[in-house]
């Protein structure tokens, strides 16, 4: 907080307000709420409901599909974060080393930050096609590509439509944290080590540590998050359920099976993550910035 | 000091821009063919000549997206109508969260006053949960407040997040200290500091933040479909949604207009990302970390 600060009655309440109102309103009561149905059993009418504990919990945590859903979500998180980090990283290296076209490829490689991840799986869907794809036949002549019946086709399909989207973004960071290593240091770093590449992973890869464990938990946000836009348009879930995400699960669960308490017991637990994941970030945040 | 940059070099580069080009790039080609030539030559990786037409039809809303005849539910409403929305959700998004936001973090930066840090605590508690984790309830609580099929319904639930208050609060922390002293000796109070001082500090922050706003705005994709049942509040992304679940039922889609669909939903977004790219840059690499 700032030392000098306006000592006034009335004003500062005024001002913060609307943004709490709005948070108390649309932000805690449901998220109480979300708590609270976790531990009810509602009908499927929603006519009554009887108080069972942490039964929800139990019965989310312990179930087969739970753990399906959970395995896929950690490959697919893990698969996307990879490659979406590995080819930033690597575009982000090469477009650091030119200097006339610098601008040129920056917005060639960020525009797709601007694309909506459903978009992104609508036109997904055509691309994998049976029927008129490009990326169905030419991975149908490769192997008996079918993400309609193999799950693990279909993981594939979604983790290109997901990295596709997310590159743009880490390279942006990437680029950014390359820039800001000081030129002394690199001039340095010729002087004494003649191969580039060892020159990367032994100078600017350690100088890139922080910028890399930020896009960590963004990446990881990105992949539990905001696919559900690509996994609702390209599988929704198919086949089998075998591609269903636990954010996506959730949505299932609650609308679609309209099983409230259990659906609800599921987003307490992934609020338990993302807080988990938060409190990591932030610690990170607040030792790196110095007001 | 550089090193020498080598065809392999622009050679990764080139491979990274047309991984990242073509999908769009598919769409856009496919959207000047018709429907029936798609379907029977496949998607086109260059333009044909149905390019007023698709678009035309697409905007009135007066063909179908679907090759079968009968079943207008989702051209019923044209795409201008869904361009007006995904607008309106866009900037209404964006304005209304740089405005709560800047008011909210000029409180918690400059005020001393009880309940401060309680209020604080609360409001960037709301970091932690996305929407998608607890969306029944808030579903639940916009319907009984009668605010479904309303703008309101539509974009307040979506502001209630501290992102943006998040990123002001610490660009206020960083305006040197002098600045607040020297308004108080020209005997300027608070509101003429925000106003005279800080507000034209910030114009590059706003900005910034406004780019990277109205991309997140224009691409709501699962809170509109809960809050909007009237095809009049219909966005874009709604319209994606829908062509998704007809497909899903096992019926053919009219291939150029429903690329055509995808583009224009893309098309608002990615034009501001490019031409503001660079604040949009600024925006994420000083604001997020």
């Amino acid at each position: 907080m700032k030392k000098q600060q306006f000592q006034h009655s009335a004003l500062p309440y005024f001002l913060i307000a609307p943004q709490l109102l709005i948070i108390l309103i649309f932000f805690v009561w449901p998220a109480l709420q979300s708590v609270q149905l976790s531990l009810y059993l509602e009908d499927p009418w929603g006519l009554s409901s009887t108080f069972v504990g942490l039964d929800n919990y139990t019965d989310a945590l312990s179930s087969d599909y739970y753990h399906q859903s959970a395995l896929f979500t950690l490959i697919f998180s893990s698969a996307v974060t990879f490659f979406s980090l590995a080819l930033a990283l690597l575009l982000a290296v090469k477009a650091d080393k030119v200097i006339h076209a610098q601008t040129s490829y920056k917005i060639l490689l960020i525009w797709p930050y601007a694309v909506a991840p459903a978009v992104a799986g609508l036109i997904g869907i055509f691309l994998f096609d049976s029927h008129v794809g490009p990326l169905y036949h030419l991975l149908n002549q490769l192997w008996a590509f079918d993400h309609k019946l193999d799950p693990t086709d279909a993981t594939l399909a979604l983790i290109l439509m997901s990295v596709w989207k997310q590159i743009s973004i880490n390279f942006v960071y990437f680029l950014a944290g390359l820039q800001s290593i000081p030129r002394a240091v690199k001039e340095a770093a010729a002087i004494d080590c003649q191969s580039s590449f060892k020159r990367f992973w032994s100078i600017d890869f350690p100088l890139l540590a922080p910028t890399t464990f930020f896009l960590l938990v963004i990446n990881i946000t990105y992949a539990f998050f905001e696919t559900f836009g690509i996994i609702d348009t390209l599988t929704r879930g198919a086949p089998g359920g075998e591609t269903t995400s636990l954010v996506y699960k959730v949505y299932r669960d609650g609308f679609i099976g309209a099983d409230l308490g259990g659906s609800s017991a599921q987003s307490v637990i992934l609020m338990v993550f993302v807080m988990a994941l938060t409190v990591v970030q932030f610690r990170f945040i607040e030792r790196k910035i110095h007001y | 000091m550089r090193t020498k940059v080598s065809f392999l070099d622009h050679g990764i580069l080139w491979a990274g821009v047309i991984f990242l080009l073509m999908p769009l790039w598919i769409a856009f080609a496919s959207s000047t063919h018709t429907a029936e030539y798609i379907a029977n030559e496949g998607v086109q990786f260059w333009f044909g000549d149905n390019f007023i037409n698709t678009y035309s039809g697409l905007l009135n809303g007066t063909s179908s997206i679907f090759l079968e005849k009968g079943d207008n539910n989702v051209t019923g409403t044209g795409a201008w109508i869904m361009l007006k929305n995904s607008l309106i959700l866009g900037f209404g998004f964006a304005i209304g969260k740089i405005i709560f936001s800047m008011l909210a973090a000029y409180a918690i930066v400059y005020f001393r006053f009880p309940l401060a840090n309680l209020f604080f605590w609360i409001i960037f508690a709301s970091l932690l949960l996305p929407l998608e984790v607890r969306i029944i309830p808030s579903y639940e609580i916009v319907a009984s407040m009668g605010l479904v099929n309303t703008y309101t319904g539509l974009i307040l639930p979506l502001i209630a997040s501290a992102t943006a208050t998040f990123f002001f609060r610490q660009f206020y922390l960083s305006v040197p200290e002098e600045l607040i002293e020297a308004a108080r000796l020209d005997n300027a109070g608070p509101v003429r500091f925000f106003l005279d001082i800080l507000l034209p500090l910030s114009k590059t922050m706003i900005a910034a933040i406004f780019i990277i706003m109205f991309v997140v705005g224009w691409n709501q994709y699962l809170w509109p479909i809960l809050m909007t049942t009237d095809s009049s509040f219909n966005t874009l992304l709604l319209g994606i949604k829908n062509i998704v679940n007809v497909i899903d039922e096992g019926k053919i889609p009219a291939y150029n207009r429903v690329f055509a669909l995808s583009v224009l939903a893309v098309t608002p977004p990615v034009l501001i990302v490019i031409f503001f790219q660079r604040w949009f840059i600024k925006g994420l690499v000083e604001t997020e970390k």
